[in-house]
């Protein structure tokens, strides 16, 4: 155990979501994996990866063409839902260069949509270096708020207040009954990484060698289950 | 068989007589059979039993029009093609047909080519092809996919399909019938000949071989049959007269087992699954203190072991090898004179084809013995037994052929060369399976080969498949057909993991075989288990790998039995209700078995044969009921799940089942004897019942992967192709959840809905129980268990949760964390 040895604190929110507190700021865990930092009234999401499935198509792998819709109808459940000042997209959320490009038109209409709602945050990453060329929104490299610096992905060692994505955290949880693979945020209370948002996004098991280093003790995860996040203590958790 | 056989003289050419003369023989009536259907121009399926010269006969036609051919001065092209639903068998006929044609000296090449085959022959046969070319379905399909295929076959005038009965009913056969129509195409007056064994309905095989549009295909194909073999000689071992209660692994009897290898010759020992195997594997090396050469075959094993086995084998080094369906087929290992089937065998026509494996000769019975685990087990068995004497067997229905394999044959096609939309459709509706396919279906499955088949066009312009100036369409560009090369086949197998010794700090070592994913998600490092027949510890998985060190003198963690992969026939389940209320027919069991059915009567009741048995029962502070439907374990799990969706809005609060292959037991918070059973059991459960649980359910999402994987949606990872570093997963079950959502009435969750149906929850098996058993269910309120009640329930605990149970997992792990904080 390291100095920051606080226990884990957490509570079921109405809307399913774990609420706790991280770095100091209140916070939400929702069950869409969408990040809710209340007194900001910030909802966060990553690695959106939008037009993952017209990528592959490229390149002769015919994947159904409606992740960015799915993609984007959650998101937009969310904002109905949490009404937020600001909608905080954490990077990648193109999956490459061109899927701007690619956007069906509705797609496109819908993102403008939603631009009216609420606003945009675009933090860029190393997929969608850039930023949007055409969409509404703002861009950012990194957003600080509330004690807490919102980036793209995870910095190497103690990074108090950090929330990122990049690495699409998933969690195999073990119990007597089986095994069950989910998406999950992962923290130690003071820093956090969030769960990809996208449709198509893979998940990488917080087992694996790049989560090692981040967090100050055994962090505790998130599991992404039906309309509930389940906290899950670091024991339960198995590799992939 | 009206037409009776030419006189042998007409048929053998002097060389070919001088030949069997020679040794001895005298050609056997269906291999002159053989070889007047050939002259005549007729496909032909010949039913043998092992060891009657079956692959002689297939062949014989073949040698003989080509030891008369005049000599040429260009390769002349592949004269007959070979095919073996197993790469060894493939190998091991080049090895017996090499005899004749050296012996006679006949400048015939023959030669395999199958996955093993190294790239310079592969090479080689492209360019010189042999006369007779012996491979497997899948080689067979990439000849297909190949450019200049038409002109690779034109001179091809037979192909042999053998061990038919095991192609034809599968993704596999629907694959193979559809080469077989492209072959026909190139090379108009290609024969048809199919070698099978023991079949209960040879016109399903000849409709499904036969060529053309016409229902009555099968007239055209010849059906010969070879010589009854000896009557085989089953019996069945009972460990000192008894049989348990319950369990799966016959550990009662091993002692007996031993026995029985020590007084054979050469034993084979079929089991169900690998874990058995295994298993039975481990008791036996625990008992032989004579060092009896007992080895062990499945198909997690690394491929190099294997062989091993098979060449001692061969060789006659061994006195027993410990084996599951992988030695199922006709392998000729001659020496083999017992066979020992443990646990129960699942169906009539299995069994007879193990039994077969014992004694290649004809006049002599082969020998096999039953080793029951448990009580129903016994009666199955003992059913086996009577149905192989009457020489009864399982029938199949007639299969319809796949669309995602479909799919997949049409990309191959583009591959080759450009296709008229027309003409092929009249092609593949030439194949037995496809015969009835509607043109919406096909035109469909073209659309989801060019563009994914989606309702939203946003792919047109990354088609795989583009229409040519001239109405054809053919493939995209070179690197779209090698793509599509790479991924031909209609096997899908679980992800393997390679099993691999620590050599410390995480390096990999020796591999010693494969494991499916799956099976890993039981165990944590540190665990032990059993694998390649020595016990092994896991130390860490890491991406493909999996690292174990040996464990010495542990008990190993047995990963759970997962029963049989098997279900009961549906033929073999009959007969085993049937000897149940034949009281008469108890005679023939023993006395600790039949006591119990005894019990039965008296306690409960036992129903005439196409009645349901239900039992409603208090123990502990549950409400137990229990059916016992005998129609397998996938079929009693889809029935429980939906049974505890219809009691749970009963108000009757079931807390959990467990199902084996006999029977299903629900339990509940609150007594379910007042129930209406009729209203519980109706037909409608397969309604909206079923589609509701079958969308979530993890069956669909498996049977979608292995579509999506036939149909060229996804690709195959191939070994070396794996992303090296961080394994991030994009799994196909995203695929699924979005396809749904958005265009449900896609055809690959046609296809996902129609495997599941069939291969994983067997809805067609419970629809026919449900209409069976209407206003047959017969009710016994007992106040406390009945014999029959107690194997099912003693598997109680033993389950793993299916894999619905999601969230249940989750919430059992987050209440975990609360006494992990708690203590």
């Amino acid at each position: 155990m390291s100095a920051v040895a606080e226990p884990y604190a957490f509570a079921i929110s109405p809307c399913g979501g774990l609420r706790t507190r991280l770095n100091g700021a209140a916070v939400t865990l929702r069950p869409s994996g969408a990040l809710w930092i209340e007194a900001a009234r910030m909802l966060v999401v990553a690695d959106l990866h939008l037009e993952k499935g017209s990528s592959y198509a490229m390149r002769g792998q015919m994947l159904p063409p409606y992740d960015t819709r799915d993609t984007l109808r959650r998101l937009q459940a969310e904002v109905v839902a949490a009404q937020p000042d600001a909608v905080v997209l954490l990077g990648d959320t193109f999956h490459d260069r061109s899927s701007e490009d690619r956007l069906a038109r509705d797609d496109a209409e819908g993102l403008r949509a939603l631009s009216g709602l609420t606003r945009l945050v675009w933090v860029v990453g190393n997929h969608d270096a850039d930023g949007p060329r055409r969409l509404p929104g703002d861009v950012a490299d990194e957003i600080a708020v509330e004690g807490l610096i919102l980036r793209h992905e995870p910095t190497p060692g103690r990074q108090d207040g950090e929330v990122a994505g990049h690495l699409h955290p998933c969690a195999r949880v073990v119990a007597s009954r089986g095994s069950v693979r989910r998406r999950c945020f992962v923290t130690d209370g003071l820093r956090m990484v969030v769960p990809a948002f996208g449709a198509y996004a893979g998940g990488l098991s917080i087992r694996d060698e790049a989560f090692s280093g981040l967090f100050g003790r055994p962090p505790l995860c998130g599991a992404l289950g039906a309309g509930r996040v389940h906290a899950v203590g670091w024991r339960s958790v198995a590799g992939d | 068989m009206a037409d009776s056989p030419a006189s042998p003289p007409d048929l053998l050419p002097a060389r070919f007589a001088a030949w069997f003369h020679d040794r001895g023989w005298s050609a056997r009536a269906h291999q002159l059979e053989m070889v007047a259907r050939a002259r005549e121009g007729r496909d032909a399926l010949l039913i043998a039993p092992t060891g009657g010269g079956k692959t002689l006969a297939g062949f014989l036609p073949s040698l003989i029009e080509l030891a008369q051919r005049p000599p040429a001065n260009a390769p002349r092209g592949i004269h007959t093609l070979y095919i073996s639903p197993l790469k060894a068998l493939a190998v091991d006929v080049e090895r017996n047909l090499m005899a004749p044609i050296l012996q006679m000296g006949l400048p015939i090449v023959a030669e395999s080519r199958t996955g093993d085959t190294g790239q310079a022959r592969r090479q080689r046969q492209r360019v010189k092809p042999p006369d007779i070319l012996l491979t497997t379905p899948e080689q067979l399909a990439l000849f297909c996919a190949w450019e200049g295929a038409r002109l690779y076959f034109e001179n091809l005038s037979c192909v042999i399909l053998d061990e038919i009965h095991t192609l034809h009913s599968s993704k596999r056969g629907d694959l193979l019938a559809l080469d077989l129509a492209r072959l026909q195409q190139f090379a108009p007056n290609l024969r048809r000949v199919g070698l099978s064994a023991t079949v209960d309905d040879p016109d399903v095989i000849r409709r499904w071989m036969g060529y053309g549009r016409q229902a009555d295909t099968h007239e055209s194909v010849a059906l010969v049959r070879g010589p009854g073999g000896a009557q085989p000689i089953v019996d069945m071992l009972l460990s000192e007269g008894k049989v348990p209660w319950a369990g799966h692994t016959a550990k009662h009897a091993m002692d007996e087992v031993y026995e029985a290898i020590k007084q054979a010759r050469t034993a084979l020992v079929f089991v169900n699954t690998r874990f058995q195997a295994e298993f039975a594997f481990q008791e036996l090396w625990r008992l032989n203190e004579d060092n009896l050469p007992i080895a062990l075959h499945h198909g997690s094993l690394a491929a190099e072991q294997r062989r091993k086995v098979e060449a001692a084998m061969a060789r006659g080094e061994l006195r027993a090898v410990v084996c599951t369906s992988t030695l199922d087929l006709g392998i000729d290992w001659g020496d083999v004179d017992l066979v020992i089937q443990l646990a129960s065998p699942k169906g009539a026509s299995r069994m007879v084809q193990r039994i077969g494996r014992a004694n290649h000769r004809l006049d002599e019975p082969s020998r096999a013995l039953f080793v029951p685990a448990n009580r129903f087990e016994m009666l199955e068995c003992q059913a086996a037994r009577e149905a192989i004497a009457e020489n009864r067997f399982d029938g199949e229905p007639t299969r319809i052929g796949a669309l995602d394999v479909l799919a997949q044959h049409v990309m191959g096609c583009a591959c080759s060369e450009p296709f008229d939309l027309l003409a092929l459709y009249d092609e593949i509706t030439s194949a037995g399976p496809y015969r009835d396919l509607p043109w919406e279906d096909y035109e469909q499955v073209v659309d989801f080969v060019s563009t994914g088949g989606y309702a939203l066009k946003t792919y047109d312009r990354f088609r795989r498949i583009v229409k040519t100036l001239d109405g054809r369409w053919t493939v995209r560009n070179a690197e779209t057909a090698q793509r599509h090369r790479l991924n031909v086949g209609a096997i899908v197998s679980p992800a393997m993991l390679a099993v691999r010794i620590s050599m410390g700090r995480g390096r990999a070592g020796r591999k010693i075989g494969e494991v499916e994913e799956g099976m890993l998600e039981m165990l944590d490092p540190g665990d032990t288990f059993v694998f390649a027949g020595q016990v092994w510890a896991l130390v860490a998985v890491t991406g493909t790998e999996v690292l174990v060190s040996p464990a010495v003198n542990r008990d190993p963690k047995m990963p759970s039995w997962g029963g049989s992969k098997f279900a009961l026939s549906t033929f073999l389940a009959k007969r085993v209700r049937e000897l149940m209320y034949d009281q008469e027919h108890w005679k023939v069991l023993p006395a600790d078995v039949r006591e119990w059915l005894e019990i039965q009567r008296d306690h409960s009741l036992i129903p005439p044969a196409d009645d349901l048995l239900l039992e409603t029962f208090p123990r502990g502070k549950r409400h137990f009921m229990v059916v016992y439907p005998f129609e397998g374990r996938l079929a009693h799990t889809t029935l429980a799940m939906l049974l505890t969706r219809r009691l749970e809005r009963m108000g009757a609060g079931p807390l959990g089942f467990v199902c084996n292959d006999y029977a299903m037991a629900i339990w509940a918070l609150k007594p379910m004897d007042g129930l209406d059973f009729d209203e519980l059991f109706a037909q409608d459960m397969l309604g909206d019942d079923l589609e509701a649980w079958l969308a979530e359910s993890f069956m669909m999402k498996r049977a979608f992967k292995g579509c999506a994987i036939i149909s060229g949606l996804i690709e195959r990872r191939f070994p070396g192709h794996e992303k090296s570093g961080r394994q991030v997963t994009f799994s196909t079950d995203l695929i699924y959840d979005v396809l749904r959502r958005h265009q449900p009435d896609h055809l690959l969750l046609r296809c996902a809905r129609e495997d599941a149906a069939t291969g994983l929850i067997d809805v067609a098996r419970l629809g026919q129980l449900l209409e069976r058993i209407s206003g047959r269910i017969r009710h016994s309120p007992l106040e406390h268990l009945s014999p029959f009640s107690v194997p099912i329930l003693l598997e109680i605990g033993k389950e793993r949760s299916p894999g619905g149970a999601a969230d249940m997992i989750l919430a059992e792990a987050e209440e975990d964390l609360i006494a992990e904080a708690m203590s």
